[in-house]
């Protein structure tokens, strides 16, 4: 059936099964292929994606209970002011090595330094748990994420 | 390993290369090379892949020629050409090269080889491009080209002022005769202004903004997806299946069986399913029924393995690795003698991006777009397998999310290129986690019997290795051999290393730092319990097994340096504090030191053992030597640091069990990749040497798992002789 569902502030319609994982139809079906398949299980965090800002895994989540809430994947995160600092430090950290973790790597870290501009290594490691990064760039991730709250903090 | 047949002294491939010079499309330099057969039989043709363009209106293009895994490649050899071209880093484009023998050579990630094969003849091509740059300049101002000089992007004559910039040289530099490639003059390092400052990676800002960049991402009109079931017994071949069931559901337009062959690492018989989205032919897998013919895997365990390896350890290697001295002599006269048995896992790659490939092969002609560490291979692969000739086949090289050595062997590009064959439509081919993990090539497991024998001053006097592997008769099984000059051999005048072979039908393959990252293991956690055996500190006695800096070896098998070595364990232990450290309850110390991938590292690892047995490692320092320069250092840190803890990841909990020639892991749960709460800080320090430069994908993986195992002894007492860390055996009752 037709599904309608807001992407980064467009509605988009999508005509899948109930059951299909907004992963896929946001990378085959409506073409948002930054959006990242690592495990399909929930255990990686490569396919995180924002649901009314909170982050989820998307491989997780069948279309059908995505309902009015509003999808933000890696293409749109840079429209808000936590999404643009965490991309800004991601490069200046030069984070990135394979890249293929970071886009969810970036949806959990924007998450979290929305809502906490200063955030404790245990913060850290309690929002980033879920997201593997297998070239292992925990330690830039860190000191980006600490590099983006405080510009936020600084911005108010 | 794949590794390339190197068939010339390194440091000179410009004897076996021409420079090629030609007239851009649209006006414009080209500089490019050629292997000297091929430009002489092509002398007067254009020429199409270059690794320079510099068009008339100034813009410049630099060809990436090796894939991009993560290593950074794509930004470091461009910077390289860019140094001695002269011109700004951020002027310049950067495109991926195609996949073309001819005009590149051989195109591949792996052994830590871009550096050493490439930093010298893209230096030199670089300074080619610049020098005819110079030459244009000089005939068009009627002045000696020693005159001229460059400032960035531009062409400068000292003593009238004047200047050109290199897009309005470009045309003219076009039509001049190639420079001799050997003879270009090189600048001073201590002048580089790219070399040796941070670039950041050139394509991250497409990475965090989400761009299609990956393997996964290729996108071709009217494609469809595909999944492929293999028999979960390594090459066990389909007898039937219930296609008809399969094809009625929904989204579904073909499935089909695919036979094999054996070529190595090659097709293998399958069951593929073609639908109009993933999610609906992996979905079709679920009624999936096949029907194997299991064959001769499906006897197959580690449990089995890990009891035969005991057994042979009882008889005399089948294999002789080295025999240096009198080892048995030396060891029946030693002051005191150490026996011990240490073991490591079958281990996966685990790349982040499942394997994955899109292939349109049609009308006699396949093109492909792969995510590969080995284009070239894959190319000659997929030529053989569909029986067409190399010269109908394209390969596209995508970035890569993650290498680690998978990516050598390009079975999932045959299988992409198969299916789209056998069904007239291009295809995508994805993995799903678990037809990674049960279809990988595996870090080989392995066991060493050693024992090694210490004099009344505690100097090792004998080493003995019982190395037992995987193999047919004395051939080793693809990275499960160990060379004879593993250290400490050639420092222990009595050294017998030998081996005995398993046959194994389970596939094996090189994993990052391949041999190294787990022989380390087992050879500096031995020197560990050598060392507290002579009642000596583990930094002082590995320097005493060095001795003296001096070269060691034979010239063919790679000299040993033992200067270079001695400076990392040094460094390391000053940046450390290893003499001076206070350390709290349950926190212990432990240093590694590797040579391997001609760089030299030295690790010291800081970590607790809590009551429960659980470990935390603390920090890692780590001393490099990887020559004379450091191209770009945010690389270089951020390599090194993924390699610590990378193997600290394997150490601490990484194991592949096959059960009844099975793979027994579905997904990450069942195989411990690092997460974020167990990363730590890792302190980077090279140390700059007068030797060639050389890479860093690799060799600061196999010293820190020893570093972590011989922390632990040091913490507890405890000797951890087999991978990964069993915690239980570190509680405190
Ligand atoms: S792909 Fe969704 S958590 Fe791994
Ligand atoms: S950057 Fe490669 S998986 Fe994270």
């Amino acid at each position: 059936m037709a599904y309608r569902i807001k992407v980064n502030g467009k509605v988009r319609e999508a005509d899948v099964e109930a059951d299909t994982p907004l992963l896929w139809v946001l990378r085959d079906t409506l073409d948002y292929r930054g959006v990242k398949f690592g495990c399909g299980a929930g255990l990686c965090g490569a396919c995180t994606v924002h649901l009314d800002g909170q982050p989820v895994r998307s491989c997780q989540t069948p279309v059908s209970r995505v309902k009015d809430r509003a999808v933000t994947t890696i293409e749109g995160v840079g429209e808000s002011a936590a999404g643009k600092a965490v991309q800004a430090a991601w490069l200046a950290h030069d984070v990135v090595q394979c890249g293929y973790c970071q886009a969810g790597q970036i949806m959990s870290a924007t998450a979290l330094v929305a809502a906490n501009h200063h955030p404790s290594d245990d913060d850290i490691d309690a929002a980033m748990g879920g997201n593997i990064c297998r070239c292992a760039t925990y330690i830039r991730i860190r000191a980006a994420i600490k590099t983006a709250a405080a510009s936020l903090a600084k911005a108010g | 390993m794949n590794k390339p047949v190197l068939t010339d002294d390194l440091a000179a491939p410009s004897r076996r290369l021409l420079l090629k010079v030609g007239l851009a499309a649209g006006g414009g330099l080209l500089v490019g090379l050629a292997p000297a057969f091929a430009a002489a039989a092509a002398a007067d043709t254009a020429i199409l892949n270059a690794y320079v363009r510099i068009a008339p209106d100034g813009g410049v293009t630099i060809a990436a020629k090796n894939p991009e895994i993560g290593q950074g490649i794509k930004t470091m050899l461009p910077m390289v050409i860019a140094e001695e071209l002269d011109v700004d880093w951020g002027a310049v484009r950067i495109e991926q090269a195609p996949v073309d023998f001819k005009a590149y050579g051989a195109q591949f990630a792996g052994g830590s080889m871009a550096t050493p094969l490439n930093y010298d003849l893209m230096r030199r091509v670089g300074a080619a491009a610049r020098s005819l740059l110079i030459a244009a300049a000089a005939l068009r101002w009627n002045v000696p080209t020693a005159e001229c000089d460059t400032t960035p992007g531009a062409v400068r004559h000292t003593a009238s002022g004047r200047s050109l910039l290199y897009g309005a040289l470009a045309t003219s530099a076009a039509a001049l005769p190639a420079p001799d490639l050997a003879k270009l003059p090189l600048k001073n390092p201590k002048d580089f202004r790219i070399i040796g400052q941070s670039h950041h990676g050139i394509d991250s800002p497409k990475v965090v903004t989400g761009q299609p960049l990956f393997g996964i991402d290729v996108v071709r009109p009217g494609m469809l997806y595909a999944v492929f079931e293999k028999c979960p017994v390594f090459n066990g071949t389909v007898v039937s299946a219930n296609l008809d069931e399969v094809k009625a559901q929904k989204g579904v337009r073909q499935a089909f069986i695919v036979k094999g062959g054996s070529e190595p690492a090659g097709l293998r018989d399958g069951v593929a399913i073609l639908a109009d989205s993933w999610w609906r032919a992996q979905k079709a897998r679920k009624v999936l029924k096949v029907v194997w013919n299991e064959g001769e895997g499906a006897g197959q365990s580690t449990a089995g393995y890990a009891a035969r390896a005991v057994e042979l350890s009882k008889q005399p290697g089948t294999k002789s690795l080295r025999k240096d001295g009198d080892t048995d002599a030396a060891l029946a006269g030693a002051a005191k003698v150490v026996e011990a048995a240490y073991a490591y896992p079958f281990i996966a790659h685990a790349p982040m991006e499942p394997q994955n490939c899109t292939a349109d092969v049609r009308g006699g002609k396949a093109e492909i777009w792969a995510p590969t560490q080995t284009p070239q291979s894959g190319l000659a692969l997929t030529a053989k397998t569909l029986g067409m000739a190399e010269a109908d086949i394209t390969v596209h090289m995508t970035r890569c999310g993650g290498g680690f050595g998978r990516r050598l062997n390009n079975d999932y590009m045959v299988e992409a290129a198969k299916i789209s064959q056998m069904a007239g439509v291009p295809v995508k081919l994805l993995w799903s986690r678990a037809d990674d993990l049960q279809h990988d090539f595996y870090r080989p497991a392995g066991w060493h019997f050693l024992k090694g024998g210490l004099d009344a001053q505690g100097k090792v006097i004998a080493w003995r290795d019982h190395f037992v592997s995987f193999g047919d008769g004395d051939k080793f099984a693809s990275s499960a051999g160990m060379s004879g000059t593993e250290f400490p051999a050639r420092l222990v005048d009595n050294c017998l290393i030998e081996a005995s072979l398993m046959p194994t039908q389970i596939p094996t393959g090189a994993l990052r730092a391949p041999g190294s990252n787990a022989l380390s293991f087992a050879l500096q956690s031995f020197i560990d319990e050598l060392a507290h055996a002579a009642g000596q500190d583990p930094v002082a006695f590995r320097l005493a097994l060095l001795g003296e800096p001096r070269l060691v070896g034979k010239a063919a098998d790679g000299l040993f340096d033992t200067g270079r070595a001695r400076g990392v364990i040094e460094l390391v232990a000053e940046k450390s504090g290893w003499d001076k450290a206070t350390l709290a309850k349950g926190e212990g110390m432990g240093v590694g030191f590797y040579y391997s991938h001609r760089g030299y590292f030295a690790e010291v690892v800081k970590a607790t053992v809590a009551a429960d047995g659980s470990v935390t490692v603390n920090k890692v320092w780590v001393a490099g030597d990887v020559g004379s320069q450091i191209i770009n250092p945010t690389g270089a840190e951020t390599q090194a640091q993924g390699a610590v803890l990378d193997g600290l990841a394997q150490a601490l909990g990484q194991e592949i069990v096959i059960a009844g020639g099975k793979a027994q892991v579905e997904n990450f749960d069942g195989f411990a990749l690092l997460r974020m709460p167990q990363s730590c800080p890792v302190e980077v320090h090279f140390r700059l040497t007068d030797n060639a430069p050389s890479g860093l994908g690799e060799p600061a993986l196999p010293p820190v798992a020893p570093a972590l195992c011989n922390a632990i002894f040091a913490a507890t007492g405890v000797r951890l002789r087999r991978l990964p860390v069993d915690t239980e055996l570190l509680k405190r009752a």
